[in-house]
């Protein structure tokens, strides 16, 4: 009697908890369809990587073209900015990194940065401030041939995004 | 009806909270103690039901209007935008516009319920006019959200609903060109539907919120339709009505997912893939099949009666054959609720429920012919059932002698 | 109880009936008075049913060969192209295909550009005016949700049963019945100038039969260059454009559905259980 009145509470007790579990399943696999369609749709995704054609630009001049909603600075350097950003030791540098790491082996004339200052997010002026390179009108920040931070409030160089040479002229972003 | 058990807070976190915000309380009373008739069948599952609909449309509304866009020239595109890019936009935009179609199939049989039980009869008329005003809520918020995938028949019916309005004599213009903001159908109305169809919705969880109110009060109907008498006549609401209302929630949704990813086309017509153009109108529109019905009763008045013209006349007859809901209580005099216990009353319901079928058929086919003819039969009846039938039958029907109390009659109904 | 579920079933059945009823004119919007259509088996069709990638490929190519002269596919983007449960061609040569077709873009000097696979079709002509200009007044409709936007009118019961086979394909359906349907008008019909007679549609439209025999070259020969294997390529392909998430769509709803079953029954047992103590 008493191990019948057991095993049928067990088996009570089992059928509600994985009735449960089921309904908990279900109501989860209902809501992810909720969230996800927060993230990015199919045609932002779509422009997530695009390739841009460097041979409309010569030499000294930038773009600044749109990338993920971002605007993005294109600058063919001169070799005397080259240089410059070159010869400058790593010690004078609030976020120390080489010139030969903000550019791809063989591409050095070839500057990509996001164009958002790395203070509060405007969008530096080209060739002006104190190091030749870019100057941010908001709170003052310099950034010099290389997109490196050397004066004012904005703690990082300007970010760059993944990128590759898919040819001397075609360069693929994102 | 206040719950039977009470609530009694031992934990000091609960009886601080009790003195402060009863909310706990009132959740023990009327989502779990309440005492409800344990003989309601399936009929009555459709209040949960529906009341799941309400959450899920407002639930992929909101989701929806993240992506639409409500301006005229866009709309269109933006719908299949969501269709095509959004993530899982084509689910969340084919739940929504069939959820629109399960929710008056629901709404519609939970209307049916109350007619053949009684439902609407004291202490119950309060619940009853709640409940017809959701109904005309939930066709506004329908037609509104109908106007926004722009759409040839979206636009075509914005057109013709807000037409109706212009058979109100002398300040029909006025009116017309005050609700369409411009002299047709255009930019103006689109945006102000999709405003009025976000905040409706809102409005009717409000009115739904007062109707579950007036159902605490005397609490549930039943089979019978004989007042509660005892505890024994009452099961708690949780966990037996919670579970059997829940499990008709989950029968629900698998002709609603059937719907929703085999076919979410179907319930609504060809001509809306083809962008609102106010040059041309399709060849034949027709309402969702939801308002079928009622449009059959527009169409069936399409002679002029004294000074009243065809035109006015169907808006009187459409109104009215909604208006005439919120008199029921008064227009049915009998004493008994449940239509199992009314000899004369049931043929009469069933012939109710027929004709309303035969409008719906009616409402989709060409104005012409044998089919105008049955709408004015149609509509005849309908009003006569109401006007009529029930009053002159309440009167002359003698009922069959109804059980002492539920207890008795589900005994009886295992006797059988 | 037995008795009230019984009547209970009764009338669902007849709800859903009356409810079918009142969508008897869904599908006649083309008001087709000419041939009777004849239904193909599409392989999109049914709750399994999933596109064939082969079929959508030289679907495609009809389009591009035959029909996007004058017609667009304004909501198509290049991408759709080699997406998952489409034509499946490679994200190459998507890309190469993109880049034949020009864009307008404003934001650039030279105002245009090469398409991306992230672009939609071009349009063919720039303005309903040009369209109608150049094609005897007549305006091509964009293809993007046409296959949607029409459909075959059937008679009683067929439609009916429509709602439990969940038929979608009457817009692929028309397409074929049109395409196929170019004949002789009857010797008592007048055709107007610049229209053409069609059989499916028991009257004359603006466009000129748009398939001859041969004139899309397949490659191979394993599949023939017919009217028919045309017309149903193109449909096929067109549906896809209007719908083309619905493979994954099924198969998530027969995931969903399946889920349901169980969970009905699961739920109906814990129901049971907790009202075996009480007469009802």
């Amino acid at each position: 009697m008493a191990s019948d009145a057991t095993s049928d509470i067990t088996k009570r007790d089992f059928l509600y908890v994985a009735t449960g579990a089921m309904g908990a399943v279900g109501a989860a696999a209902a809501v992810w369809p909720l969230i996800d369609q927060l993230n990015p749709d199919a045609s932002v995704l779509a422009l997530a990587s695009i390739e841009f054609d460097l041979s409309t630009l010569s030499e000294g001049q930038s773009v600044t073209i749109k990338w993920r909603g971002l605007p993005m600075f294109v600058r063919y350097r001169t070799p005397e900015e080259i240089a410059q950003a070159k010869a400058v030791p790593l010690s004078d540098l609030k976020d120390p990194q080489t010139d030969a790491e903000r550019v791809k082996e063989g591409h050095e004339q070839w500057l990509i940065m996001i164009a958002n200052c790395t203070h509060l997010g405007c969008v530096p002026v080209g060739e002006s401030g104190d190091f030749g390179g870019w100057f941010c009108p908001c709170h003052g920040s310099h950034y010099d041939t290389a997109g490196r931070i050397r004066k004012g409030p904005a703690p990082l160089n300007l970010i760059q995004p993944e990128y590759e040479f898919l040819s001397d002229t075609i360069v693929k972003i994102g | 009806m206040s719950g039977q058990s009470g609530y009694n807070p031992t934990n000091p976190v609960e009886k601080w909270l009790d003195e402060r915000l009863p909310i706990l309380r009132f959740s023990k009373e009327h989502l779990m103690d309440f005492p409800t008739p344990k003989n309601i069948n399936y009929w009555w599952t459709f209040g949960a039901i529906l009341m799941f609909m309400l959450v899920i449309q407002i639930i992929t509304g909101i989701v929806l209007a993240m992506h639409y866009t409500s301006d005229a020239s866009l709309a269109f595109d933006s719908v299949e935008h969501i269709r095509r890019n959004v993530n899982y936009g084509r689910i969340i935009q084919g739940t929504h516009a069939v959820g629109a179609s399960m929710f008056f199939f629901a709404v519609y049989m939970h209307i049916f319920r109350g007619l053949y039980y009684g439902s609407y009869k004291a202490p119950r008329e309060i619940i009853w006019i709640l409940g017809v005003l959701i109904f005309v809520l939930m066709m506004a918020t329908s037609f509104m959200g109908y106007v926004l995938p722009w759409g040839q028949m979206s636009f075509w019916a914005a057109t013709v609903i807000t037409e109706i309005f212009a058979a109100v004599p002398v300040v029909g213009e006025p009116i017309l060109v005050l609700l369409r903001g411009g002299f047709a159908v255009d930019n103006a109305t689109l945006t102000r539907f999709f405003s009025l169809h976000y905040l409706l919705p809102f409005i009717i969880l409000a009115v739904v919120i007062l109707h579950i109110w007036a159902l605490h009060v005397p609490g549930n109907n039943n089979p019978t339709g004989v007042e509660v008498k005892t505890s024994a006549d009452t099961v708690p609401f949780h966990p037996y009505i919670t579970m059997k209302d829940l499990f008709a929630v989950v029968v629900f949704l698998i002709p609603f997912a059937w719907f929703v990813f085999f076919a979410p086309d179907i319930l609504g017509h060809p001509d809306n893939y083809i962008q609102a153009n106010s040059q041309i109108t399709p060849p034949h529109i027709v309402p969702e099949w939801y308002f079928l019905p009622f449009y059959a009763i527009l169409r069936a008045i399409d002679f002029d009666m004294l000074f009243i013209s065809s035109k006015l006349g169907g808006v009187i007859f459409f109104g009215g054959s909604i208006v005439i809901l919120f008199f029921l209580p008064w227009l049915d005099g009998s004493k008994v609720r449940s239509g199992s216990y009314r000899p004369l009353f049931k043929p009469f319901y069933w012939l109710f429920v027929l004709n309303f079928l035969m409008l719906t058929y009616l409402g989709a086919q060409a104005a012409e012919g044998i089919f105008l003819l049955l709408s004015k039969v149609g509509t005849a009846y309908y009003f006569a059932y109401f006007l009529l039938v029930l009053p002159i039958v309440s009167r002359i029907e003698t009922p069959n002698p109804l059980p002492a109390s539920i207890s008795e009659s589900v005994l009886g109904n295992k006797g059988e | 109880m037995n008795k009230s579920s019984t009547t209970f079933k009764g009338l669902v059945l007849g709800a859903v009936m009356a409810l079918s009823g009142g969508l008897s004119v869904a599908p006649a919007t083309a008001a087709v008075v000419g041939v009777e259509p004849e239904l193909q088996k599409w392989t999109f069709a049914g709750i399994f049913g999933k596109y064939d990638s082969n079929q959508l490929q030289r679907g495609f190519q009809v389009f591009q060969e035959v029909c996007s002269s004058c017609h667009g596919a304004r909501l198509m983007s290049f991408r759709n192209l080699s997406e998952e449960g489409g034509p499946l061609f490679s994200e190459d040569q998507v890309k190469t295909l993109a880049a034949e077709y020009i864009i307008l873009d404003p934001e650039l000097a030279e105002g245009e550009r090469a398409a991306t696979p992230a672009d939609n079709w071009p349009n063919p002509f720039e303005t309903e005016r040009d369209a109608r200009a150049s094609n005897n007044g007549a305006f091509p409709p964009d293809f993007s949700v046409l296959a949607k936007a029409r459909g075959v009118s059937q008679k009683f019961p067929f439609w009916a049963l429509n709602y439990f086979t969940g038929y979608q394909e009457g817009g692929a359906d028309y397409i074929y019945n049109l395409l196929v349907n170019y004949t002789d008008a009857p010797h008592d019909v007048e055709v107007p100038d610049g229209q053409s007679w069609n059989a499916y549609l028991g009257g004359t439209l603006a466009m000129g039969p748009p398939l001859f025999e041969g004139i899309v070259d397949y490659e191979g020969d394993s599949v023939p260059e017919t009217v028919e294997q045309y017309a149903a390529d193109i449909s096929a392909f067109m549906m896809w454009m209007a719908e083309p998430h619905l493979a994954s769509r099924k198969s998530m709803g027969f995931r969903t559905i399946v889920f349901l079953l169980v969970l009905a029954g699961m739920m109906y047992l814990v129901k049971r259980k907790i009202w075996s103590n009480v007469a009802h």
